[in-house]
């Protein structure tokens, strides 16, 4: 059936593209769409988010939708004249999911005036970052929100960071019905702690000032230069050539003190500290150029090189810029701030009532009640004074179920309450839960980078006491050869052995497979993560959410077969069910015909109880199900702790239903290819009875842990840097954010790239998690490349250096020279970097 | 006389450029293109006996 609707499908796409049809639409959706889902079934997608719609389908205006949030977010828009947004894209929207009351903060007036960037009588300026902008439909619906309240003055998206800024009136609409407007219209903001505390930084952008300097001064100075480079003795050239010279020279004057100073400065904190990097050399050409040029036209001896000095700056910093790509949608540098809400519900009392405020979380004290709603985080450590408490602590602990408590219990910061509201007093404020204090430990201040020394620096060292050999040996040779000349090849060697080819090889090499990794769904923080990766010997993985999937249980049913009717009246009951497990279980299993309840009674904690006709069921826990007979309870004890929902039928004992975590598609594949090269390592938050199945799947030799708290994985980590491993940290949780900090490259996982991620150096789409291994291969190639274009770099520098200490470079010479080795290992460098990812089968094109 | 214009020339589209930096002419690229996709088309978009039945636009 699959493969005869994708052919059809395919088919009609063709022809549809073709101009078969003229009417692109038919009631808001493509003819192929509607014979699609003509051949499918009533399968029906939603007008609005394109979602198929699995449970029921509202049909409203002649469209389908796949729930009412959907069909709402039509209607506002329909009755604004706003439908062109589903015409710019197919199917555009996001079904919108929020709280009434979630954010009942914003009218809390401290909180309003901190997220404000500019406050003033009528005009009021907020900006938002919206994870769910995708589209050009978004672009166009966010900024005609004048259209849907007229309070809203404009609107501008900043597609790339996925954020807007808004232009309003505060006395035609509040921030709160704002927020809630674009929460309505399934663009909910995300306002954290974060948003509280950022303070708007200025952007750099001194690079490309730089850049621009440098190529302004490359131009006017190749311009200049042209006449002496043909060497035409025209009267007026001869007359004007000393201008021409002095105004080369002015013109390179803010291409060495300003463009290049970061040469000079990176130079001078690498002596200093006894490394010879890279900016050495460099910084000796360029002064070296300089002195000489400017000696050679003060003493009228002839140009100088001031072309190749502004060439050679302007073509490293191109080098610098191109390597500077930045994902600035995402941030590598979050922490906890990022995912904590910015105010709490506390409670008060006023008057011998008991009243509710928004306050601000900092504000919040120890001995204060809080209220928390359904899926709302617990921002400090607390203790459950009322209310039913399911917290999911995946967040902090990796372990995948959630936790119930009882009043009294404690509470951690961090988890995040499913079901009703409950209430609960702080132990601590926030910056002193156990959480927030996990930031305090030192790897999330250390630098990385700065112990890592890379290829380039590694090479520059043999190179520049090989150039300075070389200079002193010709300098000499030409004393007693001929003592006129020797300055001249002394100088003349450092000019043409100044790297640029090599500053080169490794921005273009790394910042072309940064952007190949981009599109295939792993966005690396910097370039430098890639010779890293090359190094790594050492791969560690967290289990929850990292090689299991968050979203989709498994389940496997043990005991006697059900019956139809049971199973009928099963999927009814479950449907009618808010539990969490029934929801789940309720969504794995197949629903074909179901029967709905007579009685339905849900006894909160334990299970169901159901009946149609003359049958009853039992749903729920063990000792739930079990107790009414125990005479069939006692052999199914399970001593593997795993999640089970039981059942009995007219009280005898059917069997239960067991939730396994569904291992990501591929896994033994990727763990075996890895395992060639690298040390495997599982480290688990979660308990270990997972333990025998995982080891089915992993390839022998890797080690597994379990129970690892987020101390403990840190820990781990450093205790294999001590043995000189270079370790990759695999995870996906704030538990796992010490770890990533400390590993020499942490690599997070993320269902939505959009939404979270921990600290880190790279964050994987969780769908590309297979090619893991494709990645690890590409970053070794990406280091013979490097070590080629070194090769090749090196070749121009002995053809340059015969010039240089044979004594006769001519500026034409130079000049030549460095673009032309400049240019070449670019070309090199990027051809080979599309042709090793062509031939690992990922995508090089987007 | 013609260098001084012509340096003269020069300096100022090098000042234009640094203007147009330093007013973040360059922060994004993207969403420009995208958005004068939409000036034409937005007009169009008005009448409400326009509901569609069975032909909305055809392209």
């Amino acid at each position: 059936m699959n493969v005869t609707f994708k052919k059809i499908s395919e088919i009609l796409y063709c022809q549809y593209f073709q101009g078969f049809y003229d009417e692109s639409h038919f009631l808001g959706r493509s003819i192929p769409e509607i014979l699609c889902s003509y051949i499918i079934g009533e399968d029906m997608t939603c007008y609005h988010c394109g979602e198929h719609c699995r449970e029921e389908t509202i049909a409203y205006d002649e469209r389908s939708f796949c729930c009412s949030g959907c069909k709402t977010v039509y209607e506002i828009l329909n009755s604004s004249d706003l439908t062109y947004y589903y015409e710019l894209e197919n199917a555009p929207g996001t079904s919108p999911r929020y709280n009434d009351g979630k954010f009942n903060y914003l009218e809390n007036t401290e909180i309003v005036e901190k997220l404000l960037e500019f406050d003033h009588a009528g005009t009021q300026i907020v900006s938002f970052y919206i994870p769910s902008i995708h589209c050009s439909s978004c672009i166009w619906i966010l900024e005609n929100l004048g259209k849907l309240h007229k309070g809203i003055k404009s609107s501008q998206v900043d597609f790339p960071k996925k954020k807007i800024r808004i232009s309003f009136s505060s006395e035609a609409i509040q921030l709160k019905e704002l927020v809630l407007l674009l929460a309505r219209i399934g663009y909910e903001p995300n306002i954290s702690l974060e948003n509280f505390e950022e303070k708007e930084k200025g952007i750099d952008r001194s690079l490309i000032y730089k850049l621009g300097v440098a190529g302004f001064a490359f131009g006017n100075i190749m311009f200049l230069s042209f006449p002496e480079y043909f060497e035409i003795k025209e009267f007026w050239l001869e007359q004007f050539k000393h201008l021409f010279r002095w105004l080369m020279f002015s013109f390179s004057l803010p291409v060495v003190f300003y463009s290049g100073q970061n040469y000079f400065i990176s130079a001078w904190k690498g002596l200093r500290s006894g490394i010879l990097n890279i900016d050495v050399p460099i910084a000796l050409g360029i002064t070296v150029l300089f002195l000489r040029s400017t000696a050679e036209i003060a003493l009228d001896q002839g140009t100088g090189f001031f072309d190749s000095l502004s060439g050679l700056v302007f073509f490293l910093l191109l080098g610098k810029f191109f390597q500077q790509k930045t994902y600035s949608f995402l941030s590598f540098e979050r922490d906890y701030k990022s995912y904590f809400p910015i105010a709490v519900t506390r409670l008060f009392s006023e008057e011998g009532k008991i009243k509710e405020e928004q306050v601000q979380v900092y504000r919040i004290q120890k001995g204060d009640r809080i209220i928390i709603r359904n899926e709302e985080l617990i921002p400090m450590d607390a203790i459950l004074i009322k209310g039913k408490a399911r917290i999911d602590y995946s967040f902090v602990t990796g372990e995948a179920e959630p936790v119930e408590k009882n009043s009294g219990d404690k509470l951690f910061a961090g988890g995040r309450q499913q079901g009703g509201i409950i209430e609960v007093e702080a132990l601590k404020p926030v910056q002193q839960s156990y959480l927030t204090e996990l930031w305090s430990d030192e790897v999330f201040s250390k630098d990385k980078n700065s112990a890592f020394q890379n290829l380039t620096n590694q090479i520059s060292k043999r190179f520049t006491y090989a150039v300075l050999g070389i200079a002193i040996v010709a300098g000499v040779f030409w004393i007693f050869y001929e003592p006129a000349r020797a300055w001249n090849v002394f100088t003349a060697v450092l000019i043409i052995a100044c790297p640029c080819a090599i500053a080169l090889a490794a921005p273009f090499t790394l910042g072309n497979l940064l952007r190949i990794f981009g599109r295939n769904k792993l966005y690396l923080k910097d370039a430098n993560i890639i010779e890293k990766i090359a190094q790594v010997d050492t791969v560690v993985f967290d289990k929850t959410g990292t090689i299991t999937q968050n979203d989709r249980s498994r389940i496997e049913y043990e005991g006697l077969e059900l019956t139809e009717e049971e199973e009928q009246l099963l999927g009814g009951s479950l449907r009618a069910s808010n539990h969490p497990l029934s929801r789940s279980l309720y969504n794995i299993l197949d629903n074909n015909n179901i029967s709905t309840p007579e009685h339905f009674t849900e006894f909160t904690g334990q299970g169901l109880e159901t009946t149609y006709k003359d049958l009853k069921l039992k749903i729920g826990s063990q000792s739930f199900v079990c107790d009414s007979n125990q005479a069939t309870a006692s052999p199914l004890q399970n001593k593997v702790e795993k999640t089970s929902v039981y059942i009995s039928s007219n009280d005898l004992y059917k069997g239960c239903f067991s939730f396994y975590n569904s291992y990501r598609e591929g896994l033994p594949e990727l763990l075996m290819e890895l395992s060639k090269d690298q040390e495997l390592i599982i480290l688990s938050g979660d308990n270990d009875g997972e333990r025998d199945r995982l080891g089915t799947i992993v390839p022998a030799g890797t080690s597994m842990f379990f129970d690892q708290k987020p101390g403990n994985k840190l820990e781990f980590i450093k205790k294999l840097q001590s043995r000189g491993r270079k370790v990759m940290m695999v995870g996906d949780g704030l538990n796992d954010a010490g770890a990533l900090a400390q590993s020499d490259v942490g690599i997070a996982i993320s269902e939505d790239v959009n939404v979270f991620s921990p600290a880190c150096d790279g964050i994987l789409d969780a769908k590309r998690f297979r090619d893991l291994g494709k990645f690890f291969q590409l970053s070794r190639k990406a280091i013979s490349i490097i070590n080629l274009s070194f090769l090749l770099s090196l070749c121009y520098n002995i053809i340059g250096l015969g010039f240089a200490v044979s004594g006769d470079l001519m500026p034409v010479v130079a000049a030549i020279l460095m673009p032309l080795s400049s240019i070449s290992i670019v070309v090199f460098t990027t051809l080979a970097t599309q042709v090793i990812a062509k031939k690992s089968e990922i995508r090089s094109q987007s | 006389m013609l260098l001084a214009i012509s340096v003269v020339v020069a300096i100022i589209f090098f000042v234009a450029f640094i203007i147009s930096v330093k007013k973040g002419q360059y922060d994004d690229v993207y969403t420009p293109s995208v958005r004068m996709l939409f000036d034409d088309e937005l007009v169009k978009t008005n009448p409400k006996e326009n509901q569609p039945v069975n032909k909305v636009k055809s392209n």
